[in-house]
C-alpha cells in the first residue's frame, strides 16, 4: 500500500539537479458570471490567468497578493478542488489526473492543504483523534494503526494525546485547532503541504508558535510548502522563494532576498512599502498606491497594474508584459515592460 | 501635538475628553459569567490618539463599546465611571445616549459591509445622520454629505452619493463609513480595528487618511487594534490590554522601544518581521486565560517566564514610571524601586 512508504523517495534525474516536485504550466481558471434574460454567461472572473511556476523539493514557495488576486484559487486548482480550464500540472514528474498520469487520489495523498478557518475545516462532531485518523483509514490503514498514527501526530504538533485526543474542536483554542489541522494534513504522510492563510486568523503570540512548529515539521519530515498569505512579513520569514500575484497573474517571482531586497516590479515595491514601518519615529508619510485593486471581472488591458502604476506609459496600456528575467540573481523574473530592453517603455533597462 | 511621544501634556492639565475609572464589564448568562473587562482606567486628551492593543478576548473592543454603552442591555453588567466630554455615560438615559452616539462620540467598525445598510444609498445614510442630529434641511444635509465624501477623498464624490454599499470597493466603503462617522463633527472617534479587513496597500491609505483627519479636526481618537505595526503608524500613546486589564501604558515610542511588561515584551518578540528570517521566533507559551474563572493574581502569570509566587496571590501593582508610563507587574515595581534607591 502506497501509504506505508513514507516520503523518503528522492529520485534525482541524471544531471544531478533535483527535479521539481511540482511543475505548473499555463494554469487558468475563469469563473463565469451569468445574468441577463436567459442567464447566459455575460462575463468572466479571470481568477487565475495563465500562471506558470515550479516548486522544488524541500523548499517553501510563498505566494503573496491582495484579496482577489487569485492566490487561494491557485491553491484550490492545485488540489483539484476546482477543475482548471487549462493548464498542465505535474507532480513529481507525472502529469496529474490525465490518462496514464498520477491518479487524483494518489496526488491528494501526497499533497495536502491547511485552510485559514481552523474551525470550519474540522468536523465538529468528531473527536480530533478520529478526524486525524479518518484520512489514513480511507486510504486503507487499519483502524487501530490509524489511531496510533493520529496520536503520534498530535504529539508531534505539540498537543499531548492523553489530554487532547478525545476532545472536540469546540473545546480547543484557535491555535490548538490549527495544530490539529496541521496534524490532519500530515496524517497521509504527504510530500507537499499547501498552507492557505494558515496563520492569518491567529493572534500574534500564537502565530509565532505555529510558525515555529511549521519550520520544525518541515525539516523533520522533509516537507515542501506552498505558503499563501497576505502578510508580507510572515512570507519573508518562512519562504525560500516568493511569487507575487496581481489580478490572477504572476507579477514577480524569485528568491526571497531578491524579492524583498531588489524588487523589480512596481507593484511588489508598493506592496513592500505599504507595510507599517514598526518605528513610530519614521512613519510612512505617503501611501505608495492609491485606490483599490481593480475588479477581476474586467481587468485592465495590457499590463493589469497600469491603472495604479506611477510609471505607466502607452505601451503598458496595450501590451501585456511577459515574465522576463531581471536583476543579478538567478530565478528572479518580473512581468514589467521596464524590465525588458527594447519593450518601448522609456524607462526600460538599457534604453 | 502629533509628534509621537510628546508628554508635555502632563505639565499643562487639559480636561480629558474621556476619563474612565475602574471600568468593569461582566457578561452574565444562565450558565456562566464572563469577566471581560476587569478594572480599566485611562484618559484621552483632546487631539490625542490612544491605541488599545490586545489579542482576541483581551477586552479591547468591549472597553470601546462601553464608552457608548453599546453592550447588550440585559446580559452586560457595567460598573465604574465613564465620563465623556464632561458627562457621565453610565448615568445617561436612552434619549441622552442617542444624542451622544453619532453626535459627541462616533464609531467606525472593522467590517464596513455589515456596518452600512445595504438597502440605502450612501447619500441617504449620511444625510439621515446629519438631519437627525443637527436638524438641518435636506438640501443643507446633502451639501454636507458631499463635502464629507470629498473630505475622505472619495473620487467622483457626487456620483458616489447615489451608490449602494455593494457597489463600492472595500477601501471606498471604509472611507464612506469614516465620512458618516464624521458627519456630526464628533469630538471623540472610536475606531474598532478599522483597517484589519483591508489589503495592505489600502490599509496604509486609510491609516494616513485617519491620521490627517484627526489632525485637521482635532479629534480625540481611541483606536483598537491587535497589530503593533498599525499602532506604531497612528498612536500617540499605547495601552496594552490582557485579560480585561491594561497591563502597560505609555507613549508609542516608549512602549515599542522599551516595553516593561513581560506580556508586551513577548508580543513584540512574537511579531514577525523581515529581520527574523532563519531564526527561531520568540513565543509566549500557552494561550490566554479563560475569562470565566479569573483568579485574584496576575492573569499573565501562568504564561510568564518571570512569574513568582507573589504573582498568583494578589493583583499586580500598577507601577507608574514618570508622568505618562505605567506597567502592572511586580518586576517593574522591583526595578523601579532599585532605580529610585540607587
Amino acid at each position: 500500500m502506497a501509504i506505508q512508504e513514507s516520503a523518503t523517495d528522492t529520485r534525482e534525474p541524471a544531471d544531478g539537479r533535483a527535479a521539481p516536485l511540482l511543475t505548473v504550466r499555463g494554469l487558468k481558471k475563469y469563473f463565469p458570471v451569468s445574468g441577463g434574460m436567459f442567464n447566459r454567461r455575460v462575463a468572466d472572473v479571470q481568477a487565475v490567468d495563465d500562471i506558470t511556476f515550479e516548486v522544488a523539493r524541500n523548499e517553501t514557495l510563498g505566494i503573496v497578493g491582495e484579496s482577489g488576486c487569485g492566490k487561494s484559487t491557485t491553491a484550490r486548482l492545485l488540489m483539484r478542488l476546482i477543475e482548471p480550464d487549462t493548464g498542465d500540472v505535474r507532480f513529481d514528474g507525472q502529469p496529474v489526473a490525465t490518462p496514464g498520469g498520477m491518479p487524483l487520489r494518489e496526488m491528494r495523498r501526497r499533497m495536502q492543504m491547511v485552510f485559514q478557518d481552523s474551525y470550519s475545516s474540522l468536523n465538529p462532531r468528531l473527536p480530533i483523534v478520529d478526524t486525524i485518523a479518518y484520512g489514513p483509514k480511507v486510504h486503507g490503514l487499519a483502524r487501530s494503526e490509524a489511531r496510533a498514527r493520529a496520536r503520534g501526530l498530535l504529539q508531534k504538533v505539540g498537543l499531548d494525546p492523553d489530554r487532547f485526543a478525545g476532545r472536540y474542536p469546540h473545546e480547543l483554542s484557535g491555535g490548538q485547532r490549527q495544530r490539529v489541522n496541521i496534524a490532519r494534513a500530515l496524517a497521509l504522510q504527504p510530500d507537499l503541504l499547501i498552507l492557505d492563510e494558515a496563520v492569518s486568523a491567529l493572534d500574534k503570540s500564537v502565530e509565532a508558535q505555529v510558525l515555529n512548529l511549521l519550520v520544525d515539521l518541515k525539516s523533520q519530515l522533509d516537507l515542501t510548502f506552498i505558503f499563501i498569505s497576505h502578510d508580507l512579513n510572515v512570507v519573508q520569514f518562512i519562504s525560500d522563494r516568493v511569487l507575487v500575484m496581481y489580478l490572477g497573474q504572476v507579477a514577480e517571482i524569485g528568491p526571497v532576498d531578491a524579492i524583498y531586497g531588489e524588487a523589480a516590479h512596481p507593484y511588489t515595491r508598493a506592496l513592500l512599502s505599504s507595510r507599517p514601518s514598526m518605528d513610530p519615529e519614521r512613519r510612512v508619510s505617503e501611501p505608495p498606491l492609491t485606490g483599490d485593486p481593480p475588479n477581476p471581472i474586467n481587468p485592465p488591458s495590457g499590463c493589469r497594474f497600469h491603472t495604479r502604476c506611477v510609471f505607466a506609459e502607452e505601451v503598458c496600456r496595450h501590451k501585456p508584459p511577459a515574465l522576463a528575467p531581471v536583476g543579478r540573481v538567478a530565478g528572479h523574473s518580473a512581468a514589467c515592460h521596464m524590465a525588458v530592453a527594447g519593450s518601448g517603455h522609456s524607462r526600460a533597462v538599457g534604453a | 501635538m502629533n509628534q509621537p511621544g510628546t508628554s508635555e501634556k502632563a505639565t499643562t492639565p487639559v480636561r480629558p475628553l474621556v476619563a474612565v475609572e475602574d471600568l468593569r464589564v461582566r457578561f452574565v448568562t444562565k450558565d456562566r459569567t464572563v469577566h471581560a473587562v476587569n478594572g480599566v482606567d485611562f484618559t484621552l486628551a483632546p487631539g490625542e490618539v490612544l491605541c488599545i492593543l490586545g489579542e482576541s478576548g483581551s477586552g479591547k473592543s468591549v472597553t470601546l463599546r462601553a464608552l457608548m454603552r453599546l453592550l447588550p442591555k440585559h446580559r452586560a453588567q457595567l460598573s465604574g465611571k465613564v465620563v465623556v466630554a464632561g458627562e457621565d455615560v453610565t448615568a445617561m438615559s436612552e434619549r441622552q445616549l442617542q444624542q451622544l452616539r453619532g453626535g459627541t462620540v462616533a464609531m467606525i467598525f472593522q467590517e464596513p459591509m455589515t456596518a452600512l445598510d445595504p438597502v440605502f444609498t450612501l447619500g441617504t445614510q449620511i444625510t439621515e445622520t446629519i438631519i437627525r442630529h443637527d436638524r438641518v434641511s435636506r438640501t443643507e444635509a446633502n451639501r454636507r454629505a458631499l463635502e464629507l465624501l470629498e473630505l475622505v477623498q472619495i473620487p467622483s464624490a457626487k456620483r458616489r452619493l447615489a451608490a449602494y454599499p455593494h457597489e463600492l470597493s472595500g477601501g471606498l466603503r471604509q472611507r464612506a463609513m469614516i465620512a458618516m462617522a464624521l458627519s456630526c463633527r464628533p469630538s471623540v472617534l472610536l475606531a474598532d480595528e478599522p483597517t484589519t479587513a483591508l489589503d495592505a496597500t489600502v490599509q496604509i491609505q486609510i491609516l494616513l487618511l485617519l491620521r490627517s483627519l484627526q489632525q485637521q479636526l482635532g479629534m480625540g481618537v481611541l483606536f483598537v487594534t491587535h497589530d503593533l505595526g498599525v499602532a506604531g503608524e497612528i498612536a500617540d500613546r499605547i495601552a496594552v490590554m490582557y485579560a480585561g486589564r491594561m497591563v502597560e501604558t505609555g507613549s508609542v515610542v516608549d512602549v515599542m522601544r522599551n516595553p516593561l511588561h513581560p506580556y508586551t515584551q513577548g508580543l513584540l518578540g512574537a511579531t514577525v518581521h523581515g529581520g527574523l528570517r532563519g531564526q527561531r521566533l520568540t513565543t509566549i507559551p500557552g494561550s490566554p486565560p479563560n475569562l470565566e474563572y479569573l483568579g485574584a493574581g496576575c492573569s499573565f502569570a501562568p504564561r510568564c517566564a518571570h512569574a513568582t509566587p507573589r504573582c498568583d496571590g494578589e493583583p499586580p501593582p500598577a507601577v507608574s514610571i514618570g508622568a505618562d508610563r505605567m506597567a502592572r507587574c511586580v518586576l517593574v515595581e522591583k526595578s523601579a524601586a532599585e532605580a529610585a534607591g540607587g
